[in-house]
């Protein structure tokens, strides 16, 4: 009997033994073993808006067209197609086909978009399909859905009305909200619809098989994936879900998941575990936007100009965030977007503001005789909860005082807090960042202007408004690029806003696993290429 | 022999007296107190903490807020030099004009870099790196390791990199200290790397502009550029935006004690005063405000903390001190209810009360004289028991991200914050930790000793 | 008996409306918009989701929908806010099984350690056992949980790199394996002050009168130990195992985060921080009741295990 008891005990720790072990990558099965920051909130392609949940749904969606390894486009279930100003069209691939092997037809993207674009659905990234002709209208509910001007032709051919001229529109199609839904799936599931793995309906290069929330997902390759010849891996297993760095560290440490993001925390241990470490720039840039409502202190030129001459974008990125990758910011365009020919800064270098704190003390004392004051009261600076966050807070205080003398109180606030303070103008300064939505300059250009809700500080200048209006309403390069190099120009001259850097990470990935592309707009890290080796 | 033979015997000495001095409850308490060592050694802690908040200050004078970004995360050590420089200058970098910036053809394999070295001295303002061009080169990346490299795997830090094989330099800022660093340079087609590289090892000189050492009061008098002066001293080291781990300790303290004293004290408080109300009367008040505790008691304590935290809000600039004692006291005094009244209603039912009644005693004599003092002991005992609780929860909300804001440090989000350094800079958690661990432990040694002397029935075995 | 518990379990429906209430009020009470996120919406969006989430409707009239939704058999707390297509009772259904399996291993261990180290302590009264015993629990006592769960962690990762095989995984959730050193660091401070207690209470025990009889019987000294010391000893104990079980489970956030586990604990941190409405609600009201239904069932249980104080 106690034989037997021990025989189990032995049995038992030998299966959880064989189950622990299994390695990060397995050549043999093409299989990835990864960890999530955290569970995806939200797989409805209409709906989603985190990064998390945009990186599930581009492995396993695909748009008309996507991105290729190097971030040019490529078809995707469009096998070609022809776009001028005022319309687009795409001929599908015959080949393109949902996970249950029913082929992918125009009309899953009319209704896709129909419904996105729908009120009642009230989806959070609706705008970005204004593009589209009448989108805007039926998304306030002025119009019915129907009237929106996409039109499948026939079941390959899809026909697009633009609400005007968009450069970058072939871009846009890679984007999740312009992901394809099947009519009859989607009202069969309904309230139901990407609750769960078999609640979903996939046309990409993988389907989820497995979804245990907040513990685990599995991704395995789509057998019916028109491109699935190019896939090598057969199974992303995401097997850890956890926002936690160091923890993140341990586990790649133990060969148990395949990359890892560093901070400037974990990044000196790192080192001396002897990885190879990479280095990205994601793109998103941070900066401390000023509130320009009437009334308050910020909304004073010479109160921004002082602030500009003093802050060393240099020394933020290397004395205070200090972890590579991490660019000063100098402009609320990041060096990588693309310009007329070349890269964007390079042809509208940003201004640079010459770190003079006599300079900025005569800006003050400017702003104090315009505003009719002795002292400038205390400004606020509105933060998220972050450490990263915080610590930029911090710096900014102690700089503030010590140069200018200015007191700043500092307003921690968690994250739905801060949002309402932003929305409600109660802030002089916050800390915010901004990622690309797609691949144009614009992406960034419109947060200024007037009509954007998204510019929180209420920033109103009619010349900047019109800058927009023309880099928008043209397809030809140089003139867009003119218009927002005069735009960049003007948010340097007026201060509208205190660019602090652009984001690098580094990370960590598995030597054998290769192919795994970093990109700036969408799935990132991509694996949908990557391959192990041996 | 005869009767006369006796005679009474002469009185020698007092008879033995079988008393000792009265003592009051109080002073026979202190005494077994003073008895216990560990009791005694814990006050003792607990006095030089106070003495450390209260006088730390005004002996360290040095400003917690103060940020120094020459000196970030050093551990304890002693004083530094620094060597003065002027004001950093942008630097252009090195552009070889007749070489081709892109590769006239893709080759398989390339050189390493020749020639690898700094422009000018390098210091930890800033690193300046030049080589020399690599044929069929189109930019190179650059590295840094703390140690040796060896092998292509183990270049350490990507610094950032060069896009044109005609562009042979690299300036280096990034959080540089005084220490050897191997720095590599690879080639790269643009977009690849080449597997060669070369390193070459630097050690920066610490250095300091000399408008910050005025700033700072540190140039003497007569000192100019190349020449040395000493840097603040920090005997604990300093945290990552170059702050004086001492002075924070001390400013940490008033925020960590504060909540840990006062907290307990006034919902100990207000559960007496509650507790002892139910008791004394008894009856039907007594039955509904017991439900009252209980319902209280039931909220789940950490969910509630943190639910509540957030409903009273931080304005900006506060430190949030005063919500977090507010939801303490809300969710903490039944448990101090419930001892106190189950006390009151043992005593009051304890024949010196009826005695006392029976002399015509008032309800505030009956509580005054017999009822506060019978409980006091007990009461005492709650506090010092209650104080580390309120530190740790302290410390948990701030691990959380929902503790004091900042930059008012707290013992608690100090830890926080060193325990993700822990690795590189175990100074920073070791400190506060340490703080922390020795209060709690000499309130929870003492909270021991006061209910061993005060236990009556602990005096009864002896 | 009957009679008493029908009492006491009156009096948690009442207790947990109470719980209810409150949190509704203090959630009420946190400045911010739930339904605000990183892109600004416009009106007719957000319109479409008040009345999605029946915020449109004054908040007394959202109450008793609450409370209405609340009620038994089929208690429903709606759907996520940040979650949008996962109702909150999943979310508990999914979560709560694992934070309890890892609460419950906890308090095995706490429970067994406390118990296993006090009565060591007490036999080696003032001798080498006795203080390193008391100076790990000191230790246990005064360290703050995430430094034990930092520490934890590392431990591991650097005994399976000393090993060269991964013996005890790091993070995660799944098997056995997998939950030993979580539960291991979030029974740590319950077990310190347990067997603290153990210790205080094998030294009464031993002057209690029975223990003189049983000596003076001569009975065997491990059969006074086990038999009547130990026994006795262990009521106290058992006595605060209740309140820490409310304690151990609702205390996983930070071992939840640190180890990867899919617990409840991490979702309510989430909730409050994201502001999420309904989940705020459901994980409350849960984990109230949870609570409260435990301490009845523990003092029920109380009264069979000790004769002493079976109620009247």
């Amino acid at each position: 009997m106690r034989l037997t008891l021990t025989a189990y005990l032995l049995l038992f720790t030998i299966g959880c033994l064989g189950q622990v072990n299994a390695t990060s990558v397995d050549f043999d099965s093409q299989s990835i073993t990864i960890a999530f920051s955290e569970e995806p909130p939200q797989l409805n392609s209409m709906k989603a808006t985190d990064s998390v949940s945009i990186d599930v749904l581009s492995h396993t969606m695909e748009g008309l067209a996507r991105y290729d390894r190097r971030g040019q486009m490529v078809p995707g279930v469009a096998d070609r197609w022809e776009i001028d100003d005022r319309t687009a069209t795409f001929w599908l691939n015959k080949n393109a086909k949902w996970s249950d092997g029913v082929p992918v037809t125009a009309k899953d993207f009319v209704f896709a978009w129909r419904t996105a674009l729908d009120p009642a659905t009230a989806s959070e990234y609706a705008f970005i399909l204004y593009a589209l002709k009448n989108a805007e209208v039926i998304n306030k509910g002025e119009l019915p859905p129907t009237a929106l001007a996409v039109r499948a032709l026939d079941d390959h051919t899809l026909e697009i009305e633009l609400e005007r001229p968009t450069a970058y529109f072939i871009n846009l199609t890679a984007f999740a909200s312009y992901f394809p839904i099947r009519e009859e799936f989607y009202k069969k599931k309904g309230e139901r619809y990407a609750a769960d793995a078999s609640d979903l309906i996939y046309n990409g290069a993988f389907m989820m098989t497995e979804w245990v929330h907040g513990a685990s997902l599995k991704l395995v390759k789509n057998p019916h994936y028109w491109n699935k010849d190019s896939i090598s891996l057969n199974a992303i297993n995401v097997d850890y879900i956890t926002a936690d760095s160091r923890s993140q560290l341990n586990l790649f440490i133990d060969g148990k998941i395949v990359h890892t993001q560093l901070d400037g925390d974990t990044y000196k241990d790192a080192l001396s575990q002897k990885f190879r470490i990479r280095r990205f720039t994601t793109g998103v840039i941070y900066f401390q936007e000023y509130n320009h409502r009437p009334g308050r202190i910020t909304a004073n030129k010479n109160v921004r100009k002082a602030i500009q001459h003093v802050f060393d974008p240099h020394e933020m990125v290397n004395r205070v965030l200090a972890t590579p990758g991490n660019l000063p910011g100098e402009s609320l365009f990041p060096v990588w977007l693309n310009g007329v020919k070349g890269k964007f800064r390079q042809e509208y270098p940003a201004p640079r503001a010459k770190i003079d704190v006599s300079l900025a003390r005569k800006y003050l004392e400017n702003a104090k005789t315009e505003l009719g004051i002795k002292e400038i009261p205390p400004l606020v600076l509105l933060v998220g909860e972050s450490p990263t966050a915080t610590k930029n807070a911090e710096y900014m205080q102690g700089l503030l005082k010590s140069k200018l003398g200015l007191d700043i109180k500092i307003d921690k606030q968690t994250f739905k807090q801060r949002l309402a303070k932003m929305s409600s103008g109660d802030f002089d300064m916050v800390g915010a960042g901004w990622g690309p939505d797609y691949d144009d300059v614009m992406t960034f250009g419109d947060l200024y202007a007037s009509w954007n809700l998204n510019n929180r500080g209420r920033y109103i200048n009619p010349e900047y408004d019109r800058l927009v209006r023309v880099a928008m309403n043209s397809s030809v390069p140089q003139v867009r690029m003119d218009a927002m190099g005069e735009m960049q120009q003007i948010l340097f001259d007026d201060a509208v806003l205190l660019p602090t850097s652009e984001q690098g990470i580094i990370y960590l990935i598995h030597p054998k696993l290769k192919g795994v592309t970093r990109r700036v707009i969408g799935a990132d890290p991509d694996y949908t290429y990557a391959r192990v080796v041996k | 022999m005869s009767v006369l033979d006796f005679s009474p015997a002469r009185r020698t000495a007092q008879i033995e007296q079988l008393t000792r001095p009265s003592l009051s409850y109080w002073q026979d308490a202190w005494i077994r107190l003073r008895k216990n060592v560990r009791a005694i050694i814990s006050l003792y802690i607990i006095i030089l903490l106070g003495i450390f908040t209260a006088l730390g200050p005004v002996l360290w004078q040095v400003d917690p807020a103060l940020q120094d970004l020459n000196q970030v995360s050093q551990p304890p050590s002693l004083p530094k030099t620094a060597i003065l420089v002027g004001q950093y200058e942008p630097w252009k970098g090195i552009v070889i004009e007749d070489f081709p910036p892109e590769a006239i053809e893709y080759l398989e394999m390339v050189d390493a870099p020749m020639g690898l070295r700094t422009s000018d001295h390098p210091t930890t303002q800033r690193v300046r790196l030049i080589w020399n061009p690599v044929h069929g080169a189109s930019g190179y990346n650059i590295y840094r390791n703390q140690r040796y490299p060896e092998d292509f795997n183990d270049l350490g830090l990507p610094l950032g990199g060069t896009f044109a094989g005609n562009e042979v330099s690299y300036e280096d800022r990034l959080s540089l200290e005084s220490r050897s660093y191997y720095y590599s340079v690879v080639p790269t087609d643009g977009f690849d790397e080449y597997e060669s590289f070369s390193v070459v090892e630097i050690i920066p000189r610490t250095s300091i502009t000399l408008d910050e050492a005025r700033s700072r009061g540190l140039l003497p008098e007569g000192k100019t550029i190349g020449e040395e002066v000493s840097l603040k001293f920090h005997p604990f080291g300093t945290d990552y935006l170059g702050r004086d781990i001492m002075a924070r300790l001390m400013e940490g303290a008033r925020v960590s004690l504060f909540i840990g004293i006062f907290a307990p004290l006034f919902y100990v408080l207000f559960g007496v005063i509650y507790g002892g109300f139910a008791g004394y009367f008894g009856g039907q008040i007594d039955a509904l405000l017991m439900r009252f505790a209980d319902f209280v008691v039931a909220l789940p304590f950490l969910l509630f903390m943190i639910l509540f935290k957030i409903a009273f809000g931080i304005g900006p600039g506060e430190s949030g001190i005063v919500p977090m004692l507010i939801a303490l006291v809300l969710l903490s005094w039944p448990s101090t209810a419930r001892l106190v009244r189950g006390q009151v209603l043992k005593i009051r039912e304890q024949g010196y009360i009826d005695a006392a009644r029976l002399l015509g005693g008032r309800h505030h004599y009956l509580v005054l004289r017999h009822i506060i003092p019978n409980t006091i002991g007990v009461i005492l005992v709650t506090l010092t028991f209650a104080v580390p609780f309120a530190i740790f929860t302290e410390a948990f909300l701030s691990f959380i991200g929902m503790g004091v804001a900042p930059p008012h440090p707290s013992w608690g989000s100090m830890c926080n914050e060193g325990v993700k350094t822990m690795l590189s800079h175990p100074h920073e958690l070791i400190f506060p930790a340490v703080f922390i661990s020795i209060t709690v432990l000499a309130f929870n040694l003492l909270g021991d000793g006061l209910t061993e002397a005060l236990d009556s029935r602990m005096r009864a075995r002896e | 008996m009957i009679v008493y518990t029908l009492k006491r379990l009156l009096a948690g429906v009442i207790t947990v409306w109470f719980i209810a209430t409150a949190t509704f009020i203090a959630m009420h009470q946190v400045p911010g918009d739930p339904l605000l996120n990183d892109k600004a919406v416009s009106a007719e969006i957000r319109k479409n989701l008040e009345r999605r989430y029946g915020l449109d409707k004054p908040i007394t009239h959202q109450y008793l929908i609450f409370l209405r939704n609340m009620l038994p058999p089929n208690p429903d707390f709606g759907i996520s806010f940040t979650q949008q297509n996962r109702r909150v009772n999943d979310i508990i259904k999914d979560h709560f099984p694992v934070s309890a399996i890892l609460g419950l291993l906890a308090i095995f261990f706490s429970a067994a350690g406390g118990v296993l180290f006090g009565a060591l302590t007490a036999i080696y009264r003032n001798r080498l056992p006795d203080i390193v015993i008391m100076f790990l629990v000191i230790l246990g006592i005064s360290v703050p949980s995430f430094v034990f769960a930092a520490l934890g962690q590392l431990l591991l990762v650097n005994v399976n790199s000393l090993m060269g095989y991964s013996l005890i995984p790091v993070a995660g959730w799944g098997s056995f394996t997998h939950m030993l050193m979580p539960s291991l660091v979030l029974g740590l401070g319950t077990m310190a002050l347990l067997t603290r207690l153990m210790r205080t209470s094998m030294l009464d025990v031993v002057n209690e009168d029975y223990i003189k009889t049983a000596r003076a019987k001569g009975l065997s000294p491990q059969r006074i130990f086990f038999k009547h010391q130990l026994r006795n000893a262990i009521l106290p104990v058992i006595t605060v195992l209740g309140p820490q079980i409310a304690v151990i489970t609702t205390g996983g956030f930070i071992v939840e985060l640190v180890f990867a586990i899919p617990g409840l604990g991490r979702y309510f941190v989430q909730a409050v921080q994201q502001l999420d409405y309904t989940v705020i609600m459901g994980t409350t009201v849960f984990y109230g009741a949870f609570l409260v239904f435990m301490v009845i069932v523990v003092d029920i249980l109380y009264g069979f295990i000790d004769p002493r104080v079976r109620v009247q």
